[in-house]
């Protein structure tokens, strides 16, 4: 029965088989969020602050109520009171209490027949606000004399003095910085900044809620986590967690900016008063933009240490981000354990605040934190190794992490690709481009530490010996079909005997998100733990059947075999024939396994790029670009590729293009996809991957995460190929034409 | 106060009828009132061509007409692109190519290149790309779904 269980000798894993959805998702038959309606529905519309900061004296829905086709009003008032914590901030970022925090921030919501009524009834109600100073970027929030967004937010680890929008600060490092500076030949500090960008997804948030009197409710919704959804609807709204029954559509596109909740409670607040006819909420784009969880806007300083060799001395940053009006929200932590997680350094000290600015709340995007960082990092290492005249991947290649070596967060890493990802990059036929005029090449490296998290799973065992896998994490980009790669492997059955299907949560205990690059990982890994209990009550009813041990039985190709000659001398029992008699044999057979994974493997990447800036206008073209990412184990390498490549086109916008832009007055000044731009198909070039699969010993087929790391290299590669075009360092994200072609002319 | 018009109009290929308020989209008619939800809205104002669909075979953001306008015209959308039972090449090639991750611009973006194909049975590179650049993907970076429009022309063009 035992497996090779990191063997290279797959019969599934690794093939590129048609996604079990892709059918559905090419007739445009697959439901999303917004496809989604049930008989006697209402609509949603919800009224947003048009001020970044202001008290809300009065709200006045007498006109909006007088108007045909309106059923019900919410406002905070119809929310419990006394929430604590998080809680309380996911309840006041769903409505506002008495005062509106930032530009779009929900005051009202009405319920009408038809979503135009509810459009209408939204304009005709009347809100009175008192204006309040605001501010939006992070290093004014944490003047001194900036407006104060929140009395007593800040925890235990502000140290005394701190003006009162730090809400968090961290401090950590070992090894003896001064030294380690005196040690180095170069020492340099900069200072970087980065904008805030939006995950972009396609599909805006969209769902129907139900809730009765009886605090009794139903949601469907695109969400990357049904849990996160109900237990965070639940407590908004003082609900029992598992009275709320939450239904995942198809999602398009999440991006990690579907894993919490913004205006969804609004949907079932809305039934509750509507006598519990369903309400449907689906948000424009402009709401999408004004009113969801877009990532931190952040500003860093780095210190770096280099001896004439490359070597790395020490290394030292102070990162500052915002992320929104409420405490806990900027991926401070996260980004600087990703800072210096590339290198081996002796000394290294990081310094961290998390600062409250009236903008929207922030969520998680692609690796939180970890593109700012590296953008920081990765461009600081780019600038030293061009002082010292040194070949950037020889310097990481030299200072890189490795299995044994002790990360800059502290724990020893265990076997880990970073080496193996440069070395596959310094070989790739794109560095043998000879370059033009106004052409420039970067590289950067990147990391993520990737997460397993609370899972629950659950496959059965059907009468023809097929097998349905019941799982919780909605499939973003492919996963089914992995899952079923992963089934079929350990089963031994044909990919199309596999059906997997992503349930509600009355279906399976507790599954986090799809988030931290987790379902390959932890969906697998539970996958192949519930087969593997299966296995061992089919291999029980072969032996039943043929009078000997289950233990003197294998089970390989789909079937029971007897282990050898001294078990006895029976031909194989096939799933098919054990399936097709489980009834009489002793009832259904099915496995389910449900933990807590701990134990992810981190992943690495390595990205180059080579560009061409336009000395007339100060545009940036992407000539060509390599994505280098460790796999750990490619389970199905087409979507593998995929993420790599999604990444990399994020990493591209975040870099050139994307921004959120506020003006003077608090307001986002750049709410759409016209003006906020994301990569269009004429804006990018072919993106080249060499998948590296250095197992991780911690999943059966050595599968690491590998949807996030792929963001954080694009936005330093692309400002160190910017400097070695034009011989600008541009430290300030977005490196757009303006500010490509000020930094051109300043020079000439 | 219902002022609800009674438009006719064809989707792919057959007659529909429908009541509207002169205010709704033809996206939404589409999706609200004639049940075909492959159709998907991403931003409403014409910029990311999740909306895409043919009107007397000229593309158009569905969201940046009126259902009124509809009036007397062929509309083409997702649901009419496979024949009967056989897939079009351009769905089949995307599904092999990998050419989607979560699929929400999908539709648009398979009613945008069968567009193209029929114009230009042999687009090269760059012209696939900007004849798709007003239709966003955020996930797949659009390597594979350039090469799968590629890979279904060729196949297209060997078919014929």
């Amino acid at each position: 029965m035992a497996k090779d269980e990191l063997s290279n000798n797959f019969k599934y894993i690794g093939t590129r088989p048609n996604r079990p959805d892709g059918l559905d998702k090419v007739t445009g038959r697959a439901k999303y969020g917004a496809d989604f309606n049930v008989p006697n529905m209402l609509h949603a519309a919800v009224l947003r602050s048009p001020h970044a900061h202001a008290r809300i004296i009065k709200i006045d829905t007498s006109k909006a109520e007088a108007l045909s086709g309106v059923k019900a009003f919410v406002t905070r008032a119809d929310f419990p009171d006394g929430l604590k914590g998080e809680n309380f901030y996911l309840q006041e970022n769903t409505i506002a209490g008495d005062r509106a925090l930032y530009d779009g921030h929900a005051v009202a919501a009405v319920a009408a027949t038809s979503a135009l009524a509810a459009k209408d009834a939204i304009k005709l109600i009347e809100i009175e606000y008192e204006l309040l100073p605001h501010v939006t970027d992070v290093d004014e929030a944490m003047k001194p004399d900036a407006p104060v967004i929140r009395e007593g937010a800040q925890d235990h680890s502000v140290p005394e003095g701190l003006p009162p929008n730090i809400v968090s600060y961290m401090d950590f490092g070992h090894g003896d910085l001064e030294v380690g500076f005196s040690d180095a030949d170069l020492v340099m500090e900069k200072t970087y900044k980065t904008e805030a960008a939006h995950q972009g997804y396609i599909e805006p948030h969209a769902c129907v809620g139900q809730l009765g009197q009886d605090g009794k409710g139903e949601m469907w919704i695109c969400t990357q986590g049904q849990w996160f959804i109900r237990k965070m609807c639940a407590s908004v709204l003082g609900l029992e967690a598992s009275q709320l029954r939450v239904t995942p559509s198809e999602i398009g596109g999440g991006f990690g900016g579907k894993t919490t909740i913004f205006s969804e409670a609004l949907s079932l607040a809305l039934s509750r008063k509507a006598g519990g006819r369903p309400v449907k909420l689906v948000m424009t784009r402009s709401e999408v933009l004004r009113a969801t969880g877009p990532t931190a806007s952040a500003s860093m300083d780095v210190k770096i240490g280099m001896k004439k060799n490359g070597k790395m001395t020490a290394a030292s940053a102070v990162f500052r981000m915002q992320g929104g009006a409420f405490p806990g929200m900027a991926p401070t932590g996260m980004a600087l354990e990703c800072a210096f997680a590339n290198y081996q350094l002796p000394a290294v000290h990081h310094t961290g605040y998390d600062v409250l600015s009236n903008r929207p709340k922030s969520a998680a995007y692609r690796a939180p934190g970890s593109p700012m960082a590296a953008f920081a990092v990765e461009s600081l290492v780019d600038e030293l190794c061009r002082e010292l005249n040194l070949d950037p991947i020889d310097v990481r290649l030299l200072n890189g992490s490795k299995e044994g070596s002790k990360s800059s967060f502290g724990p020893t890493f265990r076997r880990i690709g970073l080496i193996e990802t440069l070395e596959a990059a310094k070989s790739h036929p794109n560095l043998d481009v000879e370059l033009g005029p106004n052409q420039g090449r970067g590289i950067a490296s990147g990391y993520w530490m990737n997460h397993g998290g609370e899972t629950s799973i659950s496959m059965a065992l059907g009468e023809d010996g097929t097998v349905t896998l019941s799982i919780g994490t909605p499939d973003i980009g492919g996963s089914r079909a992995s899952m079923a790669l992963m089934v079929s492997e350990t089963l031994g059955i044909p990919y199309e005997d596999v059906r997997v299907n992503v349930v509600e949560t009355g279906s399976l205990g507790v599954n986090e998100p799809t988030h931290g690059s987790r379902a390959t990982f932890a969906t697998g890994k539970a996958a192949v733990e519930a087969c593997n209990g299966a296995i061992k009550e089919m291999c029980r009813r072969a032996a039943d059947k043929w009078g000997i041990d289950p233990e003197a039985i294998d089970w390989f190709d789909g079937a029971a075999h007897p282990s050898g000659p001294n078990a006895g001398d029976f031909p194989p029992m096939t799933i098919k024939e054990i399936g097709r008699r489980m009834g009489r044999t002793g009832g259904p057979i099915s496995g389910h396994h449900a933990t807590t994974y701990g134990g992810a493997g981190e992943s690495f990447g390595t990205h180059v790029v080579d560009v061409e800036v336009d000395p007339e206008t100060g545009r940036t073209t992407i000539l060509r670009y390599l994505v280098v990412q460790d796999a750990g184990r490619a389970i199905h390498p087409s979507y593998v590729e995929g993420q790599f490549q999604g990444g990399a086109a994020q990493g591209i916008g975040w870099a050139l293009n994307e921004e959120y832009i506020y003006g003077d007055d608090g307001r986002l000044q750049n709410a759409g996809f016209l003006d906020y731009r994301v990569p269009v198909a004429s804006d990018l070039p072919m993106i080249d991957t060499i998948i590296v699969e250095v197992p991780s010993d911690n999943h059966p087929f050595g599968v690491r995460g590998v949807g996030e790391t792929g963001i954080a290299p694009p936005l330093p590669a692309i400002a160190n190929a910017i400097a070695d075009a034009t011989g600008k360092r541009l430290r300030h994200l977005p490196i757009s034409p303006p500010k490509v072609l000020k930094a051109i002319k300043e020079s000439s | 106060m219902m002022n609800n018009m009674h438009v006719t109009a064809k989707v792919n290929g057959d007659e529909v009828e429908f009541l509207c308020d002169p205010r709704e989209t033809l996206l939404d008619v589409l999706r609200d009132r004639l049940n075909l939800t492959g159709t998907k809205e991403g931003c409403g104002t014409g910029d990311c061509g999740a909306c895409t669909v043919t009107v007397d075979d000229r593309l158009v953001c569905s969201c940046l007409m009126l259902g009124v306008e509809a009036s007397g015209k062929s509309i083409g959308t997702i649901e009419g692109m496979a024949e009967e039972d056989t897939l079009h090449p351009l769905q089949k090639k995307f599904v092999e190519h990998a050419a989607l991750q979560c699929g929400i611009c999908t539709p648009g973006i398979l009613v945008a290149a069968k567009n193209l194909l029929e114009k230009n049975p042999d687009p090269n590179e760059e012209q696939i790309r900007y004849w798709l650049a007003g239709n966003l993907c955020r996930c797949t970076g659009y390597d594979k779904i350039i090469r799968a429009v590629q890979d279904a022309a060729k196949e297209m063009r060997e078919a014929s």
